[in-house]
């Protein structure tokens, strides 16, 4: 272990070493090489979490990797394109006995690819986004959602977006995927609390990371991907149903999804 | 064999409810279903481990992400023979149904766990003893023969005769070399359902070891319960129950004695409370401050030294007086530390872990104590001396702590040449395991490990702690 190494977000000491009594929880990370999943991923090992990180860029994913085990946490990464769906059952088996369990799953995988003004059409990007941002996280969460189901524990967390909560004229692939993502995460927890699990979605607003350049116009309330993975490890502890972050957005969509269409439809946002 | 996993996944527990384990659980009839099930494990890569009740105090029957054996479905008592007292079992089948069945026409097994809700393939695989070690070993010396299925899917026939190696190493092997799926043992013959006891107060732990070992030789039982709260000159109080069976003739109506109508212990508390509601009552005084008041009130009772008899059941199963007891420690449950010591270094080691429990804010609530004999078993706990168990209460806030002072246990009992017990212990590591059990015997293990599980599907997460 480096000495001199100063862990990103760093403000506790190392988690102490695994014994029955002093378990790791486990956690998987599907999307977790930059931006939010990163940050996620530090915030949970310095939780005392076992990680299981996956990302399609093995060399970033082997970075973040090394950073978390180099003070004291305990993250492996694997390879992983989320379209790979008939990949997932044996990768989800292989992780699940590597970590010894599951308690945690974060679906933070997404693609943004605007078409690039509001009368373009483009369906090819249009379906990369939902196969990315909304079949892989059922490829991924359907089983899960069956061992937690049988367990009778766990927690689901859906990286949605305020941009599921309405259609608009900018991104119609996007918001599309994120409003299906979004209803079925609602579906899952409608059937999973019953059985003590628990799905939060978080509906993030603009997020100061790679996605942000993909966005045609302004960005208001921006915030930084770290401060978004700590509302999001608040509302886990809590064990909520559905954040907004930042939480001003919550007002900000209330106002939006109340917007009459007679005004949407002359809107340019 | 083909079946969703997924819908298998089970959060599985150990007996004091203080660690979980997820696990894909697969329910398991007949042999055949375990070869299955190790083809099955071959092919997706995953690790096997057998569980029965699953009551060990630890992660024995535990093995998260990987698949676990429900051998409860294996319980048939296949052969009954009332004229020599050999009994044919299942793995699955428990103490309980044992008992039951060998009582009636004048047997009993002759050795029993403090929970009669064990399983055979439970007690062979951690090689359990009871308050007769002493006298007769562990269950494994009255074992005449077992068969076993090996990951390989072969069928291995183990007796002392047969099989020898084999059959000193899987009795207490943790079932890291193959699943028990017949098991054949000799019961003993007794004269009546009644045992008598003697039960009188030791002031401190000198008295406490001395008695044990001086009254041992005349009784076929003895166990001691040590408060563990008590400190100075009464460090080690406690009381002692010693028991001898009945001889012939002792009892003038054995049939009526050994009937199972009176062998049951009683469902109500001085005949009012329920015990199955018990446990909510006992919750509260499970701290600090409200153990050290019960244990102080069950010194004062010691105090009358008397003798009396008592069922067969009612003196072996104490553990199953209150159902789910264990619940009352609240949500994080409990562990238990057991220690095995020799007669010579026993009393000042246990002084030293009983203070350092002291200091550490941490007493244990209850402490029981037993007198031992070496045995040849391969992984054996026992010894020439004494063993302690102390049972802990867990909570999310101390589990850090009393690792670290179980740990502080685990070497002061192999700075004195003492010996742990598997089934017990949940935080004794890899390095702790080495110095006890010494790079031969383990070399011996890893060597029969290779020739049982050529590709290591026999895993639980007991054995990835111990000998990774």
């Amino acid at each position: 272990m480096s000495e001199s190494f100063t862990p990103i977000g760093s403000t506790q000491g190392k988690p102490a070493p695994a014994t029955p009594l002093n378990p790791r929880r486990r956690g998987l990370i599907i999307g977790a090489s930059t931006g939010l999943g990163a940050e996620l991923a530090h915030k949970l090992a310095r939780e005392g979490y076992a990680l299981a990180l996956l990302a399609r860029s093995k060399e970033k994913l082997d970075a973040l990797c090394y950073e978390i085990n180099s003070y004291g946490g305990d993250a492996h990464s694997y390879e992983h394109n989320v379209t790979d769906y008939d990949e997932v059952p044996s990768l989800l088996l292989k992780i699940v006995a590597n970590l010894g369990g599951l308690d945690t799953v974060i679906y933070v995988a997404s693609i943004n690819q605007p078409p690039g003004g509001i009368d373009k059409y483009n369906f090819a990007s249009d379906r990369q986004m939902v196969e990315v941002n909304l079949i892989g996280a059922m490829a991924w969460l359907t089983p899960i959602a069956e061992m937690f189901q049988s367990a009778k524990a766990g927690q689901i967390v859906g990286i949605s977006s305020v941009a599921g909560d309405r259609g608009r004229v900018g991104n119609p692939g996007y918001n599309t995927s994120k409003a299906g993502l979004t209803t079925y995460l609602e579906a899952l927890r409608n059937r999973l609390t019953r059985h003590g699990v628990n799905v939060l979605t978080v509906k993030p607003g603009f997020m100061k990371t790679e996605m942000l350049k993909a966005a045609p116009g302004p960005t208001p309330f921006a915030i930084e991907p770290s401060v978004a993975a700590d509302h999001i490890l608040k509302a886990m502890k809590k064990r909520k149903q559905v954040i907004y972050a930042a939480p001003i957005w919550r007002w900000i969509m209330l106002a939006i999804q109340h917007t009459p269409s007679f005004v949407f439809r002359k809107l340019s946002f | 064999m083909s079946l969703n996993l997924n819908t298998t996944f089970t959060q599985l527990e150990n007996f004091g409810h203080s660690f979980q384990a997820p696990s894909y659980r697969i329910p398991i009839q007949r042999p055949e279903d375990i070869y299955g099930a190790f083809q099955f494990a071959k092919k997706l890569g995953l690790k096997v481990t057998a569980r029965g009740t699953g009551i060990s105090y630890n992660d024995v029957s535990l093995n998260g992400g990987g698949i676990v054996l429900d051998m409860r479905g294996m319980n048939q008592i296949a052969e009954w023979d009332p004229a020599t007292g050999v009994v044919r079992c299942e793995p699955g089948v428990t103490l309980e149904q044992l008992w039951q069945r060998v009582e009636p026409d004048g047997w009993w097994p002759p050795v029993v766990s403090g929970t009669m809700k064990t399983t055979l393939g439970g007690c062979l695989a951690v090689n359990i003893h009871g308050k007769n070690n002493f006298q007769v070993g562990p269950i494994g010396e009255h074992v005449i023969e077992f068969t076993a299925m090996l990951p390989t899917g072969a069928l291995i026939i183990c007796s002392p005769k047969k099989n020898a190696d084999l059959f000193y190493a899987m009795i207490g092997g943790l079932g890291m070399l193959g699943v028990f799926t017949s098991i054949t043992l000799q019961m003993k013959r007794i004269f009546s359902g009644l045992v008598a006891v003697d039960a009188w107060p030791v002031p401190n732990l000198s008295r406490h070891l001395s008695d044990l070992r001086e009254h041992a030789p005349s009784h076929d039982y003895i166990v001691g319960w040590l408060d563990a709260f008590a400190s100075g000159n009464s460090l080690g109080r406690g009381q002692i129950h010693a028991a001898r069976q009945l001889n012939e003739g002792e009892d003038p109506n054995p049939k009526k004695t050994e009937d199972l109508a009176n062998q049951h212990l009683p469902d109500r508390f001085f005949g009012v409370v329920p015990k199955s509601v018990l446990h909510y009552f006992m919750k509260p005084m499970m701290n600090n401050v409200g153990m050290r008041f019960v244990n102080i009130g069950r010194y004062l009772l010691a105090l009358r030294a008397h003798t009396f008899r008592q069922s067969y059941d009612e003196f072996h199963f104490l553990l199953d007086y209150v159902p789910d007891w264990e619940r009352s420690f609240g949500r994080g449950g409990l562990i238990q530390h057991q220690s095995f010591l020799p007669e010579e270094t026993a009393g000042d080691a246990w002084r030293e872990m009983i203070r350092l429990s002291h200091h550490f804010g941490l007493p244990s609530f209850l402490g029981v104590t037993k007198r031992h004999r070496p045995d040849q078993f391969l992984l054996t706990h026992s010894l020439n001396g004494f063993s302690l168990a102390l049972d802990f209460k867990v909570t999310d806030t101390n589990r850090a702590k009393l690792s670290a002072m179980l740990q502080e246990f685990d070497r002061i009992v192999l700075d004195v040449g003492g010996r742990f017990y598997f089934a017990k212990n949940s935080e004794t590591n890899a390095e702790s395991t080495r110095k006890f059990l010494g790079d031969e015997t383990i070399a011996k293990l890893k060597k029969l490990k290779k020739r049982c599980d050529p590709n290591g599907l026999l895993e639980s997460d007991l054995y990835r702690r111990i000998f990774s």
